[in-house]
Order: C-alpha cells, then sequence, then structure tokens
C-alpha cells in the first residue's frame, strides 16, 4: 500500500515534468508546422532566453567578459536591477529580435533544402547560441527568481496526509508550471484557429507554393513562428530556470522534448502534450521501479530508448499523419 | 484466342513468344478505394504491351502490381510460368523485372555512369572482404560490367555525359539514362512508366526509336503505359485499355481503335 | 609540369577507374605518404603529436566512418560519441583481459565488436527515415554512456570510475600507457588511417558504394531496381561503427591514456564528428580528412592567438569557438553543402583549364 501512495506521489511529479518537456516540445511542434523545420535549437533557445532575462533583470553589462578581455576594462553590472514583469517583456523583444536575425541570415538562404539540411543547420544554430549566450552574459550557473510561489505545497500535503496518512511532496512551481503551460496552450490554439494570422501560418505550413500563390508572406510568417517559438522557450526558461538554476545542462534537458515529439508525432499539438506527459510520467515511474535495481540515473536514456522503441512500432508517432509511400 | 497462345511472327519480322507474365483477376484497394477491378491479361515474350486509359484509370498501381511495389489483395501474377508469392521489391527485380517512373527516379548525387551500373547491382556477386581489398573478384566484375555499361551507353548515345552527375541533366537526357540503368539489369521484362511523359515531339521521337531498338535488337519483353494516343498504337503489338480500375478493350491497336466501349470511354471524349 | 588531364590517356577501364586519374595527383598523393611516414616521424614532438597530428588522425578515422554512414549511406547519426565508447571499452577489456595479445589486434576486434552494437542500434532505420533516425540514434549515445557509467565491470571496479591504458608495445616499442613516445603514438594511428581510408576508397567506389549511395539518394528506386534495403543499410551501419569504433580505442589507449566515459564519449563528441563530415564534405574521402583537419586546427588556433596572443581568458576562447564553429556549419550549408572537398574540387578545375578559362 505504501509503495502504491509513493507510485502516486512519483505519477504526479511525473505529470508535472512532464508539462514542462511538453512546454519545449510545443515550441518544435510550431516551428516544423510552419516552415518544416526541425529546430534541434529549441532548447538552447530556453537557455539564452533564460541566460538573457536574468542578465537583464540583474543589469548585467552584456558581453561584459568580452570587452573587459579586449580592453582590460573590469565592467560587470550596470547598478541598477529591472523589475520581473519589465525584465521578461524587454527579454521577448530579444526573442523577436532573433527571430528576424535568423529568418534574415539563415533560413532565408536554405529555402527549398532537404530537411535533414536544415536540421542540422539548426545544430549549428544551437552551437552558435549557446556560445553567444555565454559569451554575453558569462557562463556560470545563476539563480532565476521572477516572483514565480516555490517550495511545497502545504495546502496539498496536508490534504494528502488527511486522505492517505502521507503527505505528498509537490512543488508550489510545478503547479504554477502546469497552468501557465494550460493557457499558453489555450491561446496558441486560439490564435491559430481565431485569427488571419493563425490562418496563415497553418496555410503556410500546409503547401508553400500555394500559400505564397494567396499572397501570404512567407517571411513574415516565419519570423512570427519563431518569435512565438522563442516566447515559448521563455516561458519554458523561466520554469526550468526557477527549478534548477539557469545553466548549460538546461538545453539537455530541453532536448528530451525530442523523443517527446517522436511519440506524440512532429506536426500534432495534442501530441506534444501527451507524449510529455507520457515521458514525464515514464521515466520517473521506471526510475522509481526499475532505477534502484540497475545503478539508477536511468532518466538519462529512458526517454530516448522508449521513443526508440515505439517509433518502431509505429514510426509516424501517436498522432501524427500516416506516412503511404509513393513511386 | 487460341491464336495468341501460339508464337508467331510480328510484320516486322521479329519473334513473338509465350506468355511470359500473367495476370489474372487482379484487384487492388487502398482503404475502401478500388484502384483495380478484377482485370486479367498477359503480356507475352518480345512483344511491347501497352497499358492506356484515362487519368485515374489505375494504369500506374497497374505497373506496380506487375513490378511487386504494391501487393494486390485478390487474384494471381504468374511469371515466367510460376505463381509469384507476396514478394519484397528487390526480390521481384532479381527475378529479372526493371523498370523506369513516371516522375524520374535516378539517383542525383551519383554520375550517369555510376546510375547505370545500380542497372547491374544484381549480378555482381563479389564478396564483402574482396571488395573493401579491390583485389580479385571485385575489380574483375567492375571491368566486366563497365562493358556491358559502355555497350548500353553506346547504344542509347550518351558517351558524352558519362561522368556528369545526373543532377545537372535537362529532362530528356534523365529519361533517357533512366531508360539505360534499366537496360542495365538486362530485364527478362522491362516496364516503362510514361517514358514520354512531359517530352517535346523530338525528343519523343528518339525514345520511341529506342524503344523499338531495345525490343528489336535485345528481344525484350516491354510492356509500358503511355498518355500519347499516337505513339501508344504506333509503337506496340496489344494494347490493354483501364477505364475506373476496370478492363474495358485488350487487343491490337485496330481492334482497340474500334471497340466501342474504349471509344465511349476514352477516345470518344476530347482529349489530347 | 602543368596540371593537366590532357595527353594523359585512359586506354582501360581499369585506368579510368582509378583513385586519381590526374598524374600529378598521383604524384601529389604518394609525396604526402612519404612525408608522412619518411620524415614526420623522425622530427615529430610531443606538442604537435599531442595536440595536432595524433588526434587529426583518429578523428579522421571517426569521420571517414560517420561518412560513410551519413554521407554515403544517407543515414544521419547522433550516436557517434556513444559508439566511441564502445570501441574504448572494447579495447580496455581486451587489452587487460588478454595482455599477450597484439594491442592491434585488440583495436581491430574494438572496431567488430563495435560494429556489432551498430549494427544493433541500425536496426530502427529500417523502419525510420531523416531526422526521426538522428534522433533515435540518440538514444544510442545516452544509454550506451550510462551503461559505461554504471556497470562496473566495464571499467574492472576501478575506483575512479576512469579506464585506463596499460602499456603495450608493438615490436617492443610502447604504444600506449605513459611510457609511449610521441612517434610511436603518431605512427600507430597513421597506420589505421591509411589502411581504414583504402578500405574506405575500395568500399565506396564498388558494388557496396552504389548500393549505398542508391537507397541515400532515393530508397525507394533503390529497393525497385534490386537493392536490399536491410542488407545495405546495415551494412552501413556495421562498416561505420567498425571505423568509430577504432577510432574510440585509438582516441582512449593512445591518445587520451585515460577516459572517464561521459566527458570523454559524450554528446558534444557526436556533434564535432558530424560537424567534421559537413565541414570537409559529405559523401566524400577527402572531405573527412578535410574536415578534420579543420576542426582539430580550429581550436588550436582559436586558442594560440586568443589566449596565447591577447591573453584572454580560456573560457571565454572556449565560448568563441562554439560561436565560430556554429557559425561555420550554418556558413557551410548555406554556401557550400559539399564542404571543403567541392572547394578543393572547383579550384583543381579551374587550375585544369588554366590559364584559359573557356
Amino acid at each position: 500500500m505504501d509503495q502504491l501512495i509513493f507510485a502516486g506521489e512519483v505519477f504526479l511529479n511525473g505529470l508535472m515534468t512532464g508539462v514542462m518537456y511538453a512546454l519545449v516540445a510545443l515550441g518544435f511542434v510550431l516551428i516544423f508546422k510552419a516552415s518544416g523545420v526541425f529546430n534541434y535549437a529549441q532548447g538552447v533557445l530556453a537557455l539564452f532566453a533564460a541566460l538573457t532575462l536574468v542578465g537583464i533583470q540583474q543589469g548585467q553589462i552584456p558581453f561584459a567578459h568580452l570587452i573587459n578581455a579586449a580592453f582590460g576594462t573590469s565592467l560587470h553590472h550596470f547598478g541598477w536591477t529591472v523589475p520581473a514583469v519589465l525584465a521578461i517583456a524587454l527579454t521577448a523583444g530579444v526573442m523577436v529580435l532573433l527571430a528576424f536575425l535568423i529568418e534574415k541570415l539563415v533560413l532565408k538562404h536554405l529555402v527549398g533544402q532537404e530537411p535533414i539540411i536544415l536540421f542540422m543547420a539548426t545544430i549549428g544554430l544551437a552551437y552558435f547560441l549557446e556560445g553567444l549566450g555565454d559569451v554575453m552574459w558569462g557562463a556560470d550557473i545563476k539563480t532565476l527568481d521572477v516572483g514565480l510561489p516555490q517550495g511545497i505545497s502545504d495546502a496539498i500535503e496536508s490534504t494528502t496526509a488527511n486522505w492517505f496518512g502521507y503527505g505528498f511532496f509537490i512543488d508550489r512551481l510545478d503547479i504554477w508550471a502546469t497552468v501557465i503551460a494550460a493557457a499558453l496552450v489555450a491561446a496558441l490554439v486560439a490564435f491559430s484557429q481565431y485569427t488571419k494570422q493563425g490562418r496563415a501560418m497553418r496555410a503556410v505550413a500546409d503547401d508553400h507554393q500555394a500559400a505564397l500563390s494567396v499572397g501570404i508572406s512567407l517571411r513574415f510568417i516565419w519570423v512570427m513562428v519563431w518569435s512565438i517559438a522563442g516566447f515559448v522557450a521563455l516561458v519554458a526558461g523561466i520554469m526550468w530556470g526557477t527549478k534548477s538554476g539557469v545553466q548549460f545542462s538546461l538545453s539537455l534537458i530541453a532536448l528530451k522534448a525530442l523523443p517527446v515529439l517522436m511519440l506524440g508525432g512532429f506536426t500534432s499539438i495534442p501530441g506534444a502534450i501527451v507524449g510529455g506527459l507520457i515521458i514525464g510520467v515514464g521515466e520517473k515511474l521506471f526510475e522509481f521501479l526499475i532505477g534502484p535495481m540497475v545503478g539508477g540515473a536511468t532518466e538519462n536514456w529512458f526517454a530516448y530508448v522508449l521513443a526508440l522503441l515505439f517509433l518502431v512500432f509505429r514510426p509516424q508517432g501517436l498522432f501524427g499523419e500516416r506516412i503511404i509511400e509513393r513511386v | 484466342m487460341n491464336s495468341m497462345t501460339d508464337e508467331y511472327v510480328t510484320e516486322d519480322g521479329r519473334r513473338i513468344g509465350g506468355t511470359v507474365m500473367d495476370l489474372r483477376n487482379i484487384t487492388l484497394r487502398f482503404g475502401g478505394v478500388v484502384a483495380i477491378k478484377d482485370i486479367s491479361f498477359d503480356i507475352r515474350q518480345g512483344e511491347i504491351r501497352a497499358i492506356i486509359g484515362p487519368n485515374g484509370a489505375g494504369k500506374s498501381s497497374m505497373l506496380n502490381v506487375i513490378s511487386g511495389f504494391y501487393v494486390p489483395q485478390e487474384g494471381e501474377v504468374w511469371f515466367k510460368g510460376y505463381r509469384r508469392g507476396p514478394m519484397k521489391p528487390y526480390q521481384v527485380a532479381r527475378l529479372g523485372i526493371a523498370r523506369t517512373f513516371q516522375n524520374i527516379a535516378l539517383f542525383d548525387g551519383m554520375s550517369v555512369l555510376d546510375n547505370i551500373m545500380t542497372g547491374r547491382l544484381n549480378r555482381m556477386k563479389s564478396g564483402f572482404l574482396s571488395q573493401a581489398m579491390w583485389w580479385g573478384r571485385a575489380e574483375r566484375e567492375e571491368i566486366e560490367h563497365r562493358e556491358a555499361v559502355e555497350k548500353i551507353i553506346d547504344f542509347l548515345e550518351i558517351q558524352n555525359i558519362r561522368k556528369t552527375p545526373v543532377g545537372r541533366l535537362p529532362y530528356g537526357l534523365k529519361k533517357r539514362v533512366e531508360l539505360a540503368r534499366a537496360l542495365a539489369a538486362e530485364p527478362q521484362l522491362l516496364l516503362l512508366d510514361e517514358p514520354m511523359a512531359g517530352m517535346n515531339v523530338e525528343e519523343k521521337e528518339d525514345m520511341s526509336r529506342f524503344i523499338l531498338d531495345v525490343n528489336d535488337e535485345f528481344g525484350t519483353t516491354i510492356c509500358l503505359i503511355e498518355h500519347d494516343m499516337g505513339v501508344v498504337m504506333d509503337l506496340s503489338d496489344r494494347v490493354v485499355v483501364m477505364d475506373y480500375g476496370r478492363k474495358i478493350g485488350d487487343g491490337t491497336p485496330d481492334e482497340v481503335r474500334n471497340n466501342q466501349d474504349v471509344i465511349d470511354a476514352y477516345l470518344g471524349v476530347a482529349h489530347d | 609540369m602543368i596540371y593537366r588531364e590532357a595527353g594523359d590517356f585512359k586506354t582501360s577501364y581499369r585506368s579510368d577507374g582509378q583513385t586519381f586519374p590526374i598524374r600529378l595527383d598521383r604524384w601529389g598523393y604518394y609525396a604526402v605518404l612519404a612525408v608522412a611516414f619518411g620524415v614526420l616521424p623522425f622530427v615529430i614532438d610531443d606538442y604537435w603529436a599531442n595536440a595536432v597530428f595524433v588526434p587529426f588522425l583518429i578523428y579522421a578515422i571517426a569521420a571517414l566512418g560517420l561518412n560513410i554512414l551519413t554521407g554515403y549511406a544517407g543515414q544521419v547519426s547522433l550516436g557517434t560519441g556513444g559508439f566511441m565508447a564502445v570501441g574504448a571499452y572494447a579495447v580496455y577489456k581486451l587489452m587487460t583481459a588478454f595482455p599477450d595479445i597484439s594491442v592491434m589486434i585488440h583495436i581491430l576486434l574494438a572496431g567488430g565488436i563495435t560494429a556489432g552494437v551498430g549494427v544493433l542500434f541500425g536496426l530502427p532505420s529500417l523502419r525510420i527515415k531523416g531526422f526521426y533516425l538522428a534522433v533515435a540514434t540518440l538514444a544510442a549515445q545516452f544509454f550506451l554512456v550510462w551503461l559505461f557509467n554504471k556497470v562496473p565491470w566495464f571499467y574492472n571496479n576501478s575506483a575512479s570510475g576512469q579506464i585506463t591504458a596499460p602499456t603495450r608495445t608493438v615490436l617492443d616499442i610502447a604504444v600506449t600507457g605513459p611510457t609511449a613516445t610521441a612517434p610511436a603514438k603518431y605512427l600507430t594511428c597513421l597506420v589505421f588511417v591509411v589502411a581504414l581510408a583504402w578500405v574506405a576508397r575500395n568500399l565506396t567506389r564498388g558494388t557496396i558504394g552504389r548500393k549505398w549511395m542508391a537507397i541515400r539518394d532515393m530508397d525507394i528506386a533503390a529497393e525497385i531496381i534490386g537493392v536490399n534495403p536491410l542488407a545495405a543499410k546495415l551494412s552501413a551501419f556495421a562498416v561505420s561503427s567498425f571505423f568509430i569504433g577504432i577510432a574510440g580505442a585509438l582516441l582512449f589507449a593512445v591518445y587520451l591514456g585515460a577516459a572517464e566515459v561521459g566527458e570523454a564519449f559524450g554528446i558534444n563528441k557526436s556533434f564535432l564528428v558530424l560537424f567534421m563530415i559537413i565541414i570537409g564534405g559529405l559523401g566524400s574521402i577527402f572531405g573527412s580528412f578535410a574536415g578534420a583537419a579543420f576542426l582539430v586546427l580550429l581550436p588550436v588556433l582559436l586558442k594560440n592567438t586568443l589566449v596565447g596572443g591577447f591573453g584572454w581568458p580560456t573560457d571565454l576562447a572556449a565560448h568563441i569557438e562554439l560561436m565560430v564553429v556554429g557559425a561555420l556549419i550554418v556558413t557551410f550549408l548555406i554556401v557550400e553543402p559539399h564542404g571543403l572537398a567541392r572547394l578543393w574540387q572547383l579550384a583543381k578545375e579551374k587550375l585544369r583549364l588554366w590559364p584559359f578559362p573557356h
């Protein structure tokens, strides 16, 4: 019985982690649907957003290390701090600018290339952004606090203690993350269904040429989609960053979104969410049940192996469209 | 019908033999859509057999059944006197069936020569070690097959482009290279999927000549799909006419031309 | 002496199919070999061996391996680091379990074991393609690293969790372990590089190579003309992993001497080798060498300039290196997707026509 209750707690925590994965996966799906680009850099985008947010909030001078090294100065901070809301808005602005630059400098020149070439280009982009983030803001581990509630939820602990005689430990941050993610998904779905830009975005996703022929500007759509993906990355970066600090491993956690997508299918928003939940719960339960027998840390690979096995049996994912081969 | 089972010699002196490929009551469905409905016909040794029909009649599906890419839900495919069970496409190729594609399917990253050499892959027998060392059989084989391929290159008059990457060639030449690749396999049955689609008159004439020459010189049995009625009637010995997945006519070009069903379904309507 | 093919007529298909059809190329190739075997071993010092030549040779093998899989057979893999780890741990187990057998044989066997593991992780390639497969190979990467980290048998229960190469000799000269000299390490790697490059060239120009390229360019058409996709893809995984396993074995036993799996064979290794073949040229033997040379030299140059020249901190130089590499990858994919190999070829074509370009 105790084991079952523990498992229940693990399950809930897994769900919360899954929401985080789903959040990053969402950014992938958006970009993939609108431009056919499988954006490996989405995880690094989240890291970059979080680094920028901390930097702006704490009034760090960008490129301070580089300037110091080049000119022998010893700059580090402007000496002010920026309120969280303003800092988030400014970071969102930076992400839009970044989206614009990515379109102008990279995507525009790769139109019509094979998907795998675009994929490799985004790996290059990921390296560049990682280096840029470090050069701009320094590579030390930073704490991020934008005022989200943290710590164990007392309410849940006491309620579950009354019910089961054992209090569940659930982080309040995870609850908030779930709520925010749900709101974000709802907003994105509403946007793509009910606004003109959303319709244009779906048109581009269906067929570039046809969309062009009815007068939709591809470039505008791409900048918009990458901006939205940048914004989603920012939200994910805030959540992950608040939870475990802003550091390089953030982009590795975000890499987990890849198996999530393989489960859910690359083109499906519900798929990204369900896939995220399955992976989140699956890896936590696996670590809980099997982990101790094999030395632990199975979270490193569980998601990938699960996705791999799954794909062998259902190559198009849970919700992806069936692949029909033609000659 | 009796006369059709005997060997005979055509007016232009080609020898037509017994049945090579026999399709019996073929039905092919995709989900609920019936692409081919209970079709039977045969292809005889040494003949040029055409399948015609309006768009969406199921011609390409039929060719894909013959080439083994689609497996029909009902019916039997007999090849050289044996019933062919469900097979992987590459196994069908090894039986001696080669084909070209409606939308050219060449290997763009390779040269013309290498593309044609791929047609002979199934005839190469050297082992892995021999290939890794490039010694003994591997090297001998490479030269033997190169000689065979060069004959086809001469035959199709593409000597000057043999080292060119295929991706850089114009459309008409690509079609010719694709034919060369199929010929390199020295197939018992050659399937041509719209060999003249998208060509201008001159290129069509060239291609017609090559098809006739291939049939004449190598005695290759050919089954082709084509839109251009004039070309089909001139080239082929016998014609199958399809419409909406059914067979509505089968016979010599003259017989087909005078078949009322065919006239109604296909020739009767204005069609290019 | 002008760079020309005119007058250099080929009278047989054998001479037409040779590796270097142009006489000057052939001579250049022999000259490089002569210098590599006849001059460098006598002048090489520890710095040049450790900073440039040994890593270059080892990564050239890994790049050749990945290029066979990705450049020739069209299957993108992000599991290179994991497969190199298999080679490293296999050679470690063999060296410690059978100390009397030559280390050269151990290294070859390590390649063979890696080939087996590669085939196992290559099986999904029959069902999944493109970046689906790329992501699936991440499973190999993360699982293998975890496995070597968590199962003490693989590192002989050493307290640090590291593996350390014991001293082994070839012809009574130490090639692994702390006493191995720079020329010995260099020559060991060179022998493997030359042999494997020759094998790679032979395989890619013949039947197997054409099957791989056919699968890469259009897999459905390849199957219809008679290529068995199972055999073609798995043979590519096997050969590729054999090369990569040998590279991993050499990296650990000859170059590093001691290794911790997460650090030495992490996902960054996978990307490094992938970048080498993108920059060097997909589907090109020369490109594998060019890419390996480029990405081995770039950090050395950057470090010497930024840290040695300007006196900047090392971590800043490392971050700038990330940016430069990332930007180069994107630039190459945009400007010249066939990499340095294509640039080299274009330069040669210009040279062949020079001074009359028309």
